[in-house]
């Protein structure tokens, strides 16, 4: 069964709305909040364990804390680009709860003394930046932005940038060069956006997700956040499950919940099929074979325990209909297309990975291609600026290796049929 | 170098356009943000494209080089670079959407109205392209025609949902 934490009001009729929103309870927390010291906003946040729901994963609380000791202008940026391939909770939260968004925005912004926030929103998602836009608007007139915040002494702004098309903006130091009217190029870390981001000022980068929540662990407290889910994993989260199931959709269910009951949740596979692999957090984590997704628990750390992770959140799911070839050749082709060219090993890599997948696919491949792959993606980790090439390197070596009778199957039968093509020619 | 389309010089923005320009180079803390948000504008008025032209065009507006705004223009997806069709249907091709059979509707549009993956029908009326995950994996199969989303898309029916679209507008 789902857990409607930070959903409990989203199908409720004009939640949307900022006067819905507020006959459900909304902005009451931020109320209580403004009575509360940022310093300790920052503390609660960081002992509720709250980790970023983007993709890394690290302590919200703990990045906030990166933030120098000083009176410099500092920025909160809210990563709404949700780019990674199979994920769309984000989009979920912004055409349902805007205003969740915007009050989670408000409180950290509290907590970490920032006077103006940019939500960074994907060019693609018009709807989105529609209702936020339309939000934003009704929260200055309602006096929850702007000048005097809720009538205290507190003032912020807050405003909304369009991204054009870049899956690398979803990178935070990506997100911080765009806003400033560049191409999308990662920085090199440190200096980490907490210290040095936007136009060189002290500035936060939080996901959707991650300041949504930020809403319910302020107005439940510490203790009744860590009791859904693990220690280390606490919360609920949403997970976007896609491709081979019934019903394709958002779940909140809480972190560690088991990965084959959140399939189920999803409506399980279509008549007659059976489970083949999960990609458990979208493209860039190593795949699960159907094996491994039996025990296969949705927190941080039991997924990295089985070499994958939780990524994003997006749980795409692939039955016998599916050939691994072809998927990986899809996943191959989209880092490559992403890529932003700045580092070798990864403009190169991506290119070659793509090339050599596709070639397999196409029947031209060599059984000597796999170690190939492995080889390129291997040179590929930890050697550049941003994750990318690392995104690109993970999938290709965890399907080569967990799928490799399939790929050299694939290649001796694609090899045949060429032999008997070229005899009848 | 030779520029090519002589048409491109006479690009301008309408008043509102220009209106629009002036106010978003002071919405940010600098100028130079401003450049994405004006580009989206100059595709809007030069008819879904940004033309060599209209670079030159805005660069003179905004008083930012050229070379600034085509680092822009070139590193973005959403930024046409050539002219497309009156429908852009972008046709997601990412793991969900191809799985459920994406690729195979992108074939089947590009035959039923007789145009190749990324050009311009003859008739001006419909550009198909393949694109990244748009992050609605919920409708796969999907596509976003101009602005709006459209899916889950059924082979049987697509085509004469686009034409149902082309008779809106």
């Amino acid at each position: 069964m789902e857990h409607r934490l930070l959903s409990e009001h989203y199908y409720k009729e004009g939640h949307s709305s900022l006067a819905g929103y507020k006959s459900l309870g909304g902005y009451e927390t931020l109320h209580k909040v403004l009575d509360k010291t940022p310093e300790e906003v920052v503390c609660i946040v960081k002992d509720s364990g709250l980790r970023g729901r983007g993709g890394a994963g690290f302590p919200t609380g703990v990045k906030w804390g990166f933030l120098p000791n000083n009176s410099e202008p500092r920025y909160l940026l809210c990563n709404a680009d949700e780019g990674e391939p199979c994920t769309f909770k984000d989009r979920l939260i912004m055409e349902k709860a805007p205003h969740q968004l915007i009050e989670g925005m408000l409180i950290s912004a509290w907590g970490i003394k920032s006077h103006k926030s940019y939500i960074y929103i994907r060019g693609e998602y018009q709807n989105c930046i529609r209702i936020m836009e339309k939000a934003i608007r009704s929260a200055y007139d309602e006096g929850y932005l702007g000048k005097n915040v809720c009538g205290r002494d507190f003032h912020h702004d807050m405003d909304i940038y369009v991204g054009a098309g870049a899956y690398i903006c979803g990178e935070e130091t990506g997100m911080i060069s765009s806003l400033e009217g560049k191409k999308g190029q990662p920085k090199l870390k440190p200096p980490f956006p907490a210290v040095r981001g936007y136009l060189d000022k002290p500035t936060i980068v939080n996901n959707v997700e991650t300041l949504a929540a930020v809403v319910v662990i302020l107005r439940d407290g510490v203790e009744a956040f860590r009791s859904i889910g693990t220690e280390k994993s606490p919360g609920t989260k949403f997970f976007s499950v896609s491709g081979c199931v019934r019903t394709p959709g958002n779940y909140e269910v809480p972190l560690a919940y088991p990965l084959m009951d959140l399939i189920e949740l999803a409506g399980g596979l279509r008549e007659g099929r059976k489970l083949k692999a999960v990609i458990p957090g979208g493209s860039s984590a190593p795949v699960l074979t159907a094996k491994e997704c039996e025990k296969a628990r949705m927190d941080f750390e039991s997924l990295a325990e089985l070499g994958s992770m939780l990524g994003s959140g997006s749980v795409i799911v692939m039955d016998d209909s599916c050939s691994m070839v072809d998927m990986l050749s899809v996943i191959e082709q989209f880092y490559h297309h992403e890529s932003c060219g700045q580092c070798t090993p990864c403009r190169e890599g991506t290119g070659w990975l793509s090339k050599v997948v596709d070639d397999i696919l196409k029947g031209q491949g060599r059984i000597h291609d796999l170690s190939l792959i492995q080889g390129i993606a291997e040179n590929m980790m930890g050697k550049t600026i941003c994750a990318l090439s690392d995104a690109a390197a993970l999938p290709a070596i965890s399907f080569v290796t967990k799928f490799r009778d399939e790929f050299e199957q694939h290649i001796r039968k694609t090899l045949v049929q060429k032999k008997e093509e070229g005899l009848s020619a | 170098m030779e520029k090519s389309a002589t048409l491109d010089k006479k690009f301008q923005l309408s008043e509102e356009g220009l209106a629009f320009v002036k106010k978003e180079m002071n919405r940010y803390e600098t100028k130079r943000s401003a450049i994405l948000p004006c580009l989206y504008r100059v595709q809007k008025e030069n008819g879904g494209w940004v033309s060599p032209g209209a670079v030159s065009y805005l660069s003179q507006v905004m008083d930012i080089p050229e070379a600034q705004i085509n680092e822009v223009l070139l590193f973005y997806t959403m930024y046409n670079k050539r002219p497309v069709g009156k429908l852009h249907i972008q046709v997601c091709c990412n793991l969900s959407c191809a799985m459920n059979g994406s690729r195979e509707l992108v074939d089947h549009l590009c035959n039923n109205f007789h145009v190749k993956e990324g050009e311009k029908s003859t008739d001006d009326m419909v550009t198909i392209s393949r694109v990244e995950c748009l992050g609605a994996c919920d409708i796969a199969p999907m596509a976003q025609v101009n602005e709006t989303y459209i899916g889950p898309l059924k082979k049987e029916t697509v085509v004469d949902q686009i034409k149902g679209l082309l008779k809106q507008d």
